[in-house]
Parts: structure tokens; sequence; C-alpha cells
């Protein structure tokens, strides 16, 4: 084992570097203006790079984001790991930088607003082609001495760079599904306040906080590097301490695509990624008494005939969370599905109808028994 | 980058839609210039900050957030001064705020797609002379919030005007310590609810041409039940407005022409009000077990009964002449004939059998009626409205008065 993360290591680090590449920059104050301040990523004759000590990862099953594909990395500093928690995200040390740029694959190699609702490109070796790929922005969580702070930034349209821009945007965009149905929307990208939405997850002390680096959502095959599990990989190269030696006792959230998992745990991890940043016991939708948390048991708190509270027109005329067995009358279904901005859920982050997640939720709610009483 | 490039890069991205298609009308820039602007006064704001929005209607596409304690946003009027989000196409509300030591005042919030004003948990929060309103007729989509804090403590909520919501125009959920007067609250389904809230004194407000005028209620599975509300010295009058709450939402079960109702709440007290003319009933009692709301879907340990409610000394009159729903419609013209009335306040007559003694309400526990001349209609709805009685006199028993609420920090002062 030993042996084979030294080789690992050394063939990841002999074929995925290109040109000597600046180390990361922390910046322990202010707003860089530029993306490239932060040397973690650069693009070079139409590809993207991430510059050395720079590590990407994924989730098993994210959030959904009006379809588009999200690089993720993490950069420690140097010689420090993020400690492991069971549930919590981890405890990442002062300096620690977490990346997530938002892109699209393009139908047409010149931008024409055209976007496709597609799994590929990604990265491979550190390093992805942007050929028929328009990078819309990368968000930055940086974790200094005062607590973690988030910083917007959107690419430009030459896509050489990505500027500062805390204000927040629309972007007109036409989404190409995969049956070839075409759709315009505004692609919104958050105020810098509005991080705090989804990022404060705790309410009353409304620290930002990262939300994928918890072990249920890393705990899966690397897509990254090949033959390890992605938890075992961050162990291996010294990104975590503190877990358990490998990654079968951790927590696991399914894929939420992967047809061979059951129903209840697809439909679950997608919950937990797509709500339980608010919907929690402390959360902003802690007021709703609806908590989608993975430990929560499946009742009331998780929906089932509840009664909305202040849903308004979020309701869509249907009267609880969960209707087992009738998804047509259960209110996740309708929320899920519309995009009227004072209806929908999550609150912000699409203007479109995730029509594959709605289908799981949906298949999810059917198979159970029951109605409610 | 010059502050010239930057512009030059960023506008395309931002304003223009990357150059292509534009959803809507381009702001005028003085207009969009702004609009940054306030935003990043938001972002960057600092406790001890007040940030003055100057005269004139401005239009926002996005909601607007603050997160930062111990701001003021003020306005020039709340007819002066309008935030306009009828153009919205992302947020949930219009203003949300997550902070303490807050205050608007002074500004008016239109058109929102849902929430107008949402303040979720802070401390110390003022409320003041605003106006949130759905403009043109009351419609179902409307959002569902004017005036929202939840999970606040110490909050005064006054002056302010609230018209069009399709849930309620003030709304006060989970909260503590609460004062709401003043305010004028009209075409709102519900025009002021206190909902799970300890402590709020609400007084000299007008509630009128709502679906209900006053509600105080407890729901179930919330992070507190709530008690001791005092209501006095309002005008609820008129509140006969057609229910336009969105099918499935609890308000949406409100009759129309509700002058106040007690739903589920404990230690309400009601006195020195006018209530009149309200078609269904002036005051109205009830339990959630009447309500139509799923069991299933219920915490095991909510008690949704009514318990402690006290009404006395209210002017009332003019009221339950054309009550809502057939039920109701016909209980009435069994009862009183066709050219009678549903008494002044009607009572759905449930109470917690775990707490019966010797087969009676422990005094403490008592619905206590006792307003003049007034008729209290009991409508057996336990017994699935099978006998309807009048009980003005079995109810007519007095309750401990509740402490007036006062606000720490000298807020209300």
């Amino acid at each position: 084992m030993r042996l084979l993360v030294a080789l690992v290591l050394l063939l990841v680090c002999a074929c995925a570097r290109r040109e000597a590449q600046t180390a990361p920059v922390f910046h322990a104050d202010g707003y860089p203006e530029k993306l490239s301040d932060w040397r973690l990523l650069s693009v070079e004759d139409g590809v993207l790079a991430l510059s050395p000590g720079v590590t990407p990862y994924d989730l098993a099953t994210p959030l959904f984001t009006d379809y588009a594909l999200k690089l993720r990395t993490i950069t420690l500093p140097a010689g420090q790991s993020a400690v492991y928690d069971e549930n919590d995200v981890f405890d990442m040390p002062v300096g620690t930088i977490i990346s997530k740029t938002f892109y699209y694959p393009t139908p047409e190699l010149e931008w024409t607003g055209d976007v496709a609702a597609g799994p590929s490109p990604g990265l491979s070796n550190d390093a992805m082609p942007l050929a028929a790929v328009r990078l819309v922005e990368t968000r930055l969580l940086v974790h200094r001495a005062e607590g973690w702070v988030a910083i917007p930034y959107l690419w430009n349209e030459e896509q050489s760079e990505a500027v500062l821009h805390r204000t927040g945007a629309a972007i007109a965009m036409t989404l190409h599904r995969p049956d070839g149905r075409k759709e315009e929307f505004a692609y919104v990208v958050p105020n810098q306040n509005q991080c705090a939405g989804c990022h404060a997850t705790n309410n009353t002390t409304r620290a930002i906080k990262p939300i994928g680096p918890k072990a249920r959502h890393l705990n899966k095959a690397s897509t990254f590097v090949a033959g390890f599990n992605q938890l075992d990989w961050w162990l291996a190269a010294g990104l975590l301490s503190g877990a358990p030696a490998d990654a079968s006792p951790a927590p696991k959230n399914a894929d939420w695509t992967d047809e061979t998992a059951s129903l209840d745990a697809r439909a679950r991890a997608y919950l937990d990624a797509n709500c339980s940043h608010c919907h929690s016991d402390v959360g902003a939708a802690d007021t709703s008494g609806l908590d989608l948390r993975p430990t929560v048991a499946f009742g009331p708190q998780f929906g089932a005939c509840k009664t909305p509270v202040a849903a308004g027109g979020g309701s869509g005329g249907r009267a609880f969370d969960i209707v087992p067995g009738d998804p047509e009358q259960s209110i996740f279904i309708y929320r899920m599905t519309t995009s009227r901005p004072g209806d929908m859920m999550p609150e912000l982050g699409r203007s479109t109808t995730h029509e594959e997640g709605v289908a799981l939720i949906a298949d999810w709610i059917s198979a159970m028994a029951g109605g409610c009483n | 980058m010059t502050p010239y490039l930057r512009a030059a890069v960023l506008a395309p991205l931002a304003l223009a839609g990357c150059g292509r298609k534009e959803a809507a009308p381009a702001p005028s820039a003085a207009d969009a210039s702004y609009k940054e602007k306030l935003i990043a006064q938001l972002i960057d704001a600092s406790p001890g900050d007040v940030i003055e929005i100057p005269e004139g209607r401005f239009s926002f596409d996005r909601s607007l957030s603050l997160a930062v304690d111990g701001v003021t946003i003020r306005g020039a009027g709340m007819d002066k001064t309008v935030l306009s989000f009828r153009d919205q196409i992302a947020g949930a509300e219009g203003l949300l705020v997550t902070a303490s030591d807050f205050t608007i005042e002074d500004l008016a919030i239109e058109d929102t797609k849902g929430d107008a004003l949402k303040v979720n948990e802070g401390e110390n929060i003022i409320i003041r002379r605003v106006r949130t309103e759905w403009t043109g007729e009351p419609k179902t989509e409307n959002g569902a919030y004017g005036i929202y804090p939840v999970q606040t403590r110490n909050v005064l909520l006054e002056s302010n005007v609230a018209i069009g919501a399709s849930d309620a125009g003030i709304y006060v959920g989970q909260s503590q310590n609460v004062i709401v007067r003043y305010n004028r609250a009209e075409k709102n389904v519900a025009g002021i609810e206190i909902e799970n809230t300890f402590d709020a004194d609400v007084y000299e407000n007008i509630a009128t041409d709502n679906t209900g005028g006053i509600l105080i209620f407890n729901m179930p599975n919330l992070s507190q039940p709530g008690a001791r509300t005092r209501i006095f010295n309002n005008e609820a009058n008129a509140n006969n407005r057609k229910n336009f709450g969105h099918p499935g939402t609890p308000v949406a079960t409100i009759p129309a022409g509700s002058g106040v109702v007690v739903n589920s709440n404990d230690r309400v007290e009601i006195f020195d009000n006018d209530i009149r003319d309200n078609k269904t009933a002036n005051i109205i009692i009830a339990s959630v077990f009447s309500s139509g709301l799923s069991r299933d879907g219920m915490s095991a340990d909510f008690d949704g009964y009514p318990e402690g409610v006290y009404v006395y000394a209210n002017r009332m009159g003019g009221g339950g002449k054309n009550p809502d729903g057939l039920d109701l419609q016909a209980l009435k013209l069994a009862k009183f004939g066709p050219m009678g009335a549903i008494p002044d306040v009607l009572w759905d007559g449930y109470v917690d059998p775990a707490k019966q003694v010797d087969g009676r309400t422990p005094a403490s526990l008592r619905v206590c009626i006792d307003n003049d001349a007034a008729e209290v209609l009991n409508v057996d709805a336990p017994n699935k409205f099978a006998d309807p009685q009048i009980v003005t006199d079995e109810v007519r028993c007095a309750l401990e008065k509740l402490p007036a609420v006062s606000l720490a920090n000298g807020l209300g002062n």
C-alpha cells in the first residue's frame, strides 16, 4: 500500500505538472482584484491548469446549480492537514483556500450564451482543455484568522482571467438539455452576502463554513487518482489527519445517479446536498421545522405529512411536504420543479429545473406506502 | 487593473448578459449604478453604519441582503423611497436581514416575488414607517409575508403599512418580547399575525379589509410554541376580503370575515378593541384540530388547544351576518335564521381531554369571555358540529391579566 501511494504520488507529480508554476498565495486580508493573484489556477494556451499543491476533489452527490459543472480544489498551508470529523465539515487550518469554478460545456466554439447540460469535460492530470468550455465564475472560501471568507470572481469575456465581483450578476444563457430542448435562463451569480445564504450553516453564529468537505461527501472512488478512494487519498497525501485508516467505516453518501444504490440512499444524498445546509436544526430554515440532514429519521421532521409553515406560494396548492406515495400532492415536488423566485427551493442557486433530480425525489415518494391522515 | 479597464471587462458580463440577449430592457445607467452601490453598501456595512437611501424609485432584479449587526437602513419616507422588485428574477425575499441591532425605517418595498422584508434571527429589531405592498388588486401570486421577523427577540414594529400579502401583512414568528403598534394592515389574507411567539403586545393597530384581521396562532413542529399575547385598542373592522391565500397553507383555511382569531395559542388577552362588521365572526377561538391539518404530520408533544384565553371590554357588533363556508352558512341558518347572525364570539369547543379535572377545565386554562352582552357560540367541533350552543353564561369568567411587554435596551421609549 505504502509503495503504491509513493508510486502514484510520483506519477501524479511527474506527468501532471506543466511548466514550472508559482505556488499558491494565501492573502491574509483584503479582496485581491484578480483570481490569478491567488495562483491557484492558470489559463495558458487554451488549457486550465492547477498549480502545484492545489488538489482537485469532487462529491458523491453535489448541489445542483443550473447544470453548471464544478471544478473544486483545496489548498492547505504547507505541512498542515485538515482534521477528520465523522459528521461535520473537516476542521481546516487557517491558510486553507477552497475554490469552486463553475463552467459549462458549450455546443459551439464561439461563445453564444448557449450551454449544454453535460457531464464532461472535466479535469484530467490537473489540466482541462478549454475548447468548447465556458468558465463562468470561481468562488473562493478562504480560511483567515478571523474565520472563513467568501470571495467571488467572474471570468472575463476572453476567458483569460477572473475578476473580483462582489455585487452579483445575472447572465443570460440558453440551456441545451440532453434531449435537444432549449431553454433560456438567467444564470445568477450571488452577491457576496448571499454566499452566507448557504455557507452560514448555523444561522445563530452565522460563521461562514465550507459545506462539501465532509466525510460522507468525499467518501467515494477518486475521480482524479485512479484506484483510490478519495478519503484514503486525502489521508495518504497528507491532506487529512485523524481519519480511519481506510474509509470503509466513514459515513458515505450515495451518488444520486447510481442506479445500483437504493432509492432511499440516493434521495437522501440528494436532499442532503441540496437542502440540509439550511434545513437542519440550526440552519436558516430551522424556522420551517423541516430538517433534511441524513441523520434525521423519516417522519414529520423530514417532511412526512408535514404542514407548511411559511411557504406562501411555495405550497403549490398542496397540503403536505411529502404525501407518501403521492408525489403530485407533495410540496417537495412543487418547490423543486417551479422556478418562481419566491416559491422555489433552494431559494438561491438555480433558475432552471433539475428535471433528473425532481424525477429521483418523485420516484422516492412514489415508492412509499401511505398517504396522510 | 485600472478602474476604466475593470469597468470595460465587467460591464458586458454584469449588465448586458455577456453582450447577448437581454431579458428585460436595460435599466437607466443611474439606476443600475445606484443598485450596485446599495448592494456594495450592504456587503461592506460596519456596525453603527446608517445606510441612507435617497428619495426615488429603485428597481432590483435580485434580492438584497444584510448580515452585519448594528446597521440602520433609512429612506426618505414610505412614499418617497421605493424599492421595487417587480422585475425580480432571483431571491426568496426583497430584503433578507440576518443580523441583530437592526433598524429599518421610512421606505417602501414593493412587489417582491416572495416575502418583502424578512429578518431571520436577531435581537433588538426596529421596523418602523416601512410600507410593504403588492400593488394592484390583491392576488394569490403575491408574496407571502410583508414584514416578517422570525426567531427574533426584543422587536418593535410600529407605524408600518402592509398591503396585499398572500399570507400575512405583518407576521411575527417564533419570537420573544415583541411590540406591534400603530400599524395599518389591509388587503392581506391575514392582517397581523403573531405565531409561536412569547410575550407580544399588539395595540393601536388598524386591520381592515383583510380576510382575517389579527391572528394569534401556534403551529406544530416549530422551535417553540407561543403564549402570552395582549391584543388591545386595535380596530379590526370589516375584514371580509375573499381568502386569496395559497391552497395548502394554513392561512388559506381562514374564513373571510374573521376579526380576531386565536388558534392553539395560550394566554391570550383581547380587550378594549373595536371589532365590527366581520361577516363570519368578530372573534374566533379555535384549535388546530378543527383546522383540517394532518395529525400524522404533527409532533406528538404539540399542544393544539387554546388555553387561558380572556376576552373582555371590546366594542363589537355587526358581525356574523354572512359567514364564509357552507358549514357555517348552514349553521347560521339553522340556528339563527335567515336574518340572524353568528354571535360575536365563535369558539370551536375543543378542550384538552388530558387536562380535565372532574370533567372540568382547570380555571386558569379556560376560555373566558366576559364582554358585556356579546354572545358566544360553541360550535361543538369535537362532535362534528352536532350540537352548537350559545354558551355566553357558561364561559363568563375572569383570568389573571397579563403584564405589559416592556422591551429591553430602550426600544420603543
